[in-house]
Parts: structure tokens; sequence; C-alpha cells
């Protein structure tokens, strides 16, 4: 007798078969925090080329490899100087907790950059701890006032974001404190949704308007950077420029959220290495590259990833999950307790829940006194240091005696797609897939 | 009086001017001439100052205001006393949209009409128009007082948080999650002295007010065609 062949469908797979289930139990999509968990080509997919006979590399440690960076050199009296081009992104204070905004406040002014605000405004403590702060103007505006306008050093205007382009967010009621709340001028534990779009402006023509305002209001002194998702860098980054912004601010799908739906996190936008491109280019036509700097983040992660943005053309890179996984984020040190939420370390993401074991992403008391601030501080200036160092070694087996002298010339890719996205050859060929205008 | 021709001297020598008056005030009366329009006139301000702006503004007017006094004899373009903190702003004529958007604190007098969002996302700003307002005011309105003496659009006070509104004329329709709500003694203190201040010419007793119901203020799948 022939045994019946067992077939399960690709289609109906377990993993789909199972949220369907928990969407007809609970009633709710999925929320939960991070980037996309799908595989997407990646700076993984990118290699260099290194030094040959046709090119001499620079000694490793003896000949200078510069790393610094000066954003907000077109308009503003101000602009910001960073010793390192890695930057750390808006998260929000109630997002996070106080010692993990201190954290992130020590460790980027020990490493010689800044981090930024985020929805809820500026906390007494991230100024303080932060040499150099941005701050954030978002559609939901909780938090601002001109005082912090003009306290920070450079604002962002914040279009939207690569976890969620064209999205508003919701910080759950379980993790509104009485500060976040008194903070927002909300009622304490109720959730509080975020405008997807700003309140008092609509398109590009308007937004030239708004950014005329903040500079008026702040006297031509900070540096405005634009902030937009990744969904259409060409457009999103030539109409940021035409607007007025200094640098503009690209995130791509693999940029983390506090809390989205993640059918968005995982269906909406593009890759980030499939960003750069095009915005190079569209700030190229403009005849504005490296005058309007271009701040790429979504999913760094190393040296490589960094050395990889600049030389597609970046300016700068941001991080934001990378720094939370420094300073203790799903560590697997705290693995029972990780098991008890049933999850495991590397894949907790239920940070809207404000159960974090590791301190980060909760406001309970009992839970952010894990978290050291001096210490965790340490974690992320080491690692924002390595990264330097990672990126520095990469540049000068490439001859280079800046990080932004890495150009697209250095690279090659490992397949069609990543070639055609970021705009290099397959790797051991001259074919430079998908070129041509947007 | 400091007389300021802003078609001579220009936006930013007059923002600036008006800035300096922060650490030290010499100047407390300002006469602006010739606006025709312009964006951002008066924005950031923060001293205890008194400004007439002779003529209509375009986008902003008063933005993020604090302490100063503004008083515009003219109409005024989108976002006027956007996120004022305090102070007072009042427009002889009508208001484009957004006028007020996320104020936290301060008066707002409009004496004409105010088109749509009207006092969207405010957050402790008192407005008082003395004409009609446009569809989806005080959309997500977090705190505050929205005082309408006129008529009030489609959507009024549409996903409401905490903000109060007082409507004297017709509603053309309330927004999700927007009631009319008792007009209690305090309601009426509040109105009394918000219509005093605002010189307008009406009855506490005449308005309804409005606020929200709060059903949208914790996420449940049966308010699903709500969101």
């Amino acid at each position: 007798m022939l045994e019946k062949k067992v077939l399960k469908s690709a289609t109906f797979s377990d993993p789909v078969n199972a949220e369907i289930r928990r969407a007809a139990r609970t009633g709710i999509y999925d929320i939960r925090g991070g980037g996309a968990k799908r595989s997407v080509p990646h700076f993984d997919d990118l290699l260099f080329l290194g030094a040959s006979i046709s090119r001499y590399p620079l000694e490793g440690y003896r000949e200078k490899c510069g790393t610094n960076v000066t954003l907000g050199t077109r308009f503003a009296k101000k602009p910001i100087e960073l010793n390192i081009p890695i930057t750390v992104a808006g998260m929000s204070f109630g997002a996070l907790s106080g010692p993990a905004k201190e954290a992130l406040g020590r460790g980027a002014t020990a490493a010689g950059t800044s981090t930024t605000t985020g929805d809820g405004g500026m906390t007494k403590e991230e100024r303080k701890y932060s040499k150099t702060l941005i701050y954030q103007y978002l559609p939901s505006r909780y938090g601002m006032n001109p005082d912090d306008l003009r306290n920070c050093d450079a604002i962002e205007v914040v279009v939207g974001q690569g976890a969620k382009p064209g999205g508003g967010g919701m910080l759950l009621g379980q993790k509104i404190s009485d500060r976040v709340a008194e903070m927002r001028t909300l009622p304490a534990g109720i959730d509080q949704r975020s405008a997807c779009r700003h309140p008092d402006w609509t398109g590009p023509d308007d937004l030239e308007i708004k950014i005329l305002e903040l500079r008026e209001i702040t006297n031509w002194e900070k540096p405005v950077f634009v902030k937009v998702g990744g969904s259409r860098p060409f457009f999103d980054t030539t109409l940021a420029v035409k607007a007025g912004a200094d640098a503009v601010v690209l995130d791509g799908m693999q940029g983390g959220t506090a809390a989205t739906q993640d059918v968005f996190i995982e269906n909406v936008g593009l890759p980030t290495l499939a960003c750069i491109r095009p915005a190079v280019q569209a700030l190229q036509e403009l005849g504005l590259h490296r005058k309007v700097q271009l701040i790429i983040s979504g999913g760094i992660r190393n040296g490589a990833d960094v050395a990889k943005a600049l030389a597609l053309g970046a300016d700068a890179v941001s991080i934001g999950t990378a720094a939370l996984i420094a300073i203790g984020d799903n560590d697997p040190k705290w693995e029972k307790e990780y098991k008890d939420l049933g999850t495991v370390p590397g894949a907790y993401d239920s940070w809207h829940e404000g159960h974090d074991p590791a301190g980060i992403t909760t406001p309970d008391p009992a839970l952010t006194a894990r978290l050291n601030p001096i210490n965790a501080g340490k974690l992320l200036s080491n690692y924002l240091k390595v990264m330097t160092l990672e990126a520095q070694t990469i540049a000068r087996a490439c001859g280079k005696n800046h990080v932004h002298n890495l150009e697209p010339e250095d690279l090659c890719a490992l397949t069609i797609e990543a070639a055609a996205m970021a705009g290099v050859p397959l790797a051991g060929t001259n074919w430079v897939p998908g070129s041509g205008s947007f | 009086m400091k007389q300021f021709d802003l078609e001579e001297s220009g936006l930013r020598a007059l923002n600036q001017a008006l800035h300096e008056q922060t650490d030290s005030i010499n100047q407390v009366d300002w006469h602006i001439k010739n606006p025709k329009g312009k964006h951002a006139i008066a924005v950031g301000l923060d001293a205890p100052i008194n400004i007439k702006i002779d003529g209509s503004t375009g986008y902003y007017c008063g933005g993020m205001n604090k302490l100063a006094h503004i008083y515009v004899n003219g109409s005024v373009g989108p976002g006027a006393a956007e996120n004022m903190m305090s102070g007072r702003i009042i427009v002889e004529g009508d208001a484009s949209q957004y006028a007020g958007a996320t104020g936290n604190g301060g008066l707002l007098v409009i004496k004409g009409n105010s088109a749509s969002r009207c006092g969207i996302s405010m957050k402790g700003i008192d407005i008082v128009v003395h004409g009609n307002v446009g569809q989806m005011s005080a959309f997500m309105g977090q705190s505050g007082n929205l005082v309408v003496l006129g008529d009030a659009g489609e959507a009024l006070g549409d996903s409401l948080y905490e903000a109060k509104l007082f409507i004297k004329g017709s509603v053309q329709s309330l927004g999700t999650d927007c009631v009319e709500k008792e007009m209690r003694p305090e309601h009426l203190k509040t109105l009394s002295i918000l219509l005093a201040e605002a010189e307008a010419d009406a009855k506490p007793e005449d308005f309804r007010r409005y606020g929200s119901a709060r059903e949208l203020y914790h996420f449940k799948i049966d308010n699903a065609s709500d969101y």
C-alpha cells in the first residue's frame, strides 16, 4: 500500500496559520517593537574590493584616517561637529526608561557624537548628559516648547520613519507613567495616539514655510534636519532639500519603532540598502551632495555597515536598535525572564508592554533600576568606538585618509538584487543592473 | 512706540529685534507696518511686550508665543499662534486653517471666522472665535477650551481627549468620540471669564458643551470602525 504524502501548504504555513488563530482569538492586530525581521537585501550583500596594484592602502596604525563629520553646513549659523559619523537615533522618553535615555546620552557624548530626543519631548536628564542633542519636531508635538527648541543643538523635523512610513504611533496606556503623561499633557494610563502627519502643514510648500518659522524662532542658529521613512527616497530627498533642509535623515524598513503593527513593519517601506542610491542621486542632481548631509539609518550594526553606507554616499549613519542591544536589550543574561514572557533573548519585541527585563523599554521602577546608566553608557561608547575603528580599518584598506573618501567604486555586490539597489557592479563583473532614472 | 516697516527692514531684522527683548526690554510697544502676508511674523517671542500688526499676515503669525500680546489688525494665514505657550493674540479679521494648533497656553481670539482644524491637538490654549469654525476643529484636542460664538463645521472634536468645546451656534456633525455634555456651574464660570476676556457679546447660558466620550482611550476591537 502506498503511503499518503503529508504536504503542508507553502501559502498557509504553520506561522501563517498561527497568526490567523491569534488574530481570531485576540481580536487585535499584532503590535510589536523593532524593525522589519524579514530577510531583505542588506549591507551584507556588498563587499569592499580593497587595495591592490592599482591603488595602495594606508598603513593601519600609522597613517591618519579621519572620521569627523559636520552636519548642518548649508544654512545654520551653528552646524554640529561630531568626531564620528555615527549618531544615536531618536527614541522617546516613555518608549524608553529614564536611565536608558541617560545611558544613550552618556555613551554618545563619550564617543563624540550626538543623541536625539523622541516623541514626548526633551527630558532634563538627556539634555544634561548629551553634549550634542538633536530635538525632534514630531506630528504629535508632545512636549514641544520654544525653550527646548532654543536649548537643543539641532532640530529634526520628523516626517516619517522607516518602520512605518505614512503611519503614526500609539504608546499604550500601561507605559504612561505620571511623568510621561505630564510631559504629553494627557491623562496617565490611557493610550496615547501620535498622528501620522503634522497638524499645521501638509506638503513640501508648507514644509518650506515651517522650516522658515523654526529658523526664525531659533535665529537661524540650529541646523534643521528632515527625517523621512524610506519609501520614495529620490523624491522625498529632493523635496526636503527644496524645502530648505540642512540635512536629510533617511530611515529604511529595518529601522526600529517603539510599537507598531507587525503587518505595517513587515510590508511597508524600502530596505535601507535600496534607499541610499536614489537619495544620493537626488542630492547630486541638485548639486548639493556633501553640502546637504545625508544620514542613513535602519539596520546599521557594525563598522562594515557604516563604511558601506558612507561609500554609497551617506555623510553619517544613525543607530537605534543596535544602541539598545549595546546597553543590554535582549541580553541572554535575562533568559529566564524572557522565557517567562513567552519569548527568548534575541526575539523579545513586546517593548510596548512595559515588562522589559533589561529595564530599557519599561517605566517599571523595579525594572529600570536594573540599568546602571553609567555602565550602560560605557558599553555604548565602547560599541560606537569599535564601529568607528572598523570603518577606519576598511577605509584605510581602500586607501582612504577619511571615511568620507570611500566611494561606490570601492564596492561590489554578491547578488543581482543588491547590485541593482546599491548601484554597484555584481562581483566579478562590470554589470550594474537597474541603472536608469526613477 | 517703536515703528517697524516690515517691507523696508525685513522679517529677520524684525524677529531678531523682538527676540532681543527677552533679556531686557527696551521697547514695550511695537507697531509693525506692511506685513503684506509675510510668514513667521513675530514668532518665538518671550517677553511681555505689545505688538500691533497693521495688515494681514501669512503662515504661523505669533507661533510659539510666550508672554507677548499681539494684535493683528487684519486676517491671519494658516497656523496662527501655533504651539503658543502664554500671552495673547487677537485677530481682528479671519483666520485660515490650523489656528492655535497644539497651543499649550495663552488666549487666542479670532473676531472673524476660523477655517478648518482650528485648535487641532490643542494642549491647554484657550481659543475664542467670534464667528464660525471649519471642519475637524479641535481634532485630537488634549486640553484647553475652544469657544465658538457661531457655527461649527463637520466632525467637531474628532478623537478628542480632554479639551472642552463650547459652541453657541449649530454643529454640523460631531467627530468620533465627541459627545454633548452637561453644562455645569464651573463650565459657565470658565465660559464667562473667556467671553469677557475676548470682548465677546454673548451669554454663557446660550452655549452647549462638548467633550470626549473617552471610548477611544483604550484600544477595543469593537471600536475598530472608529479608528
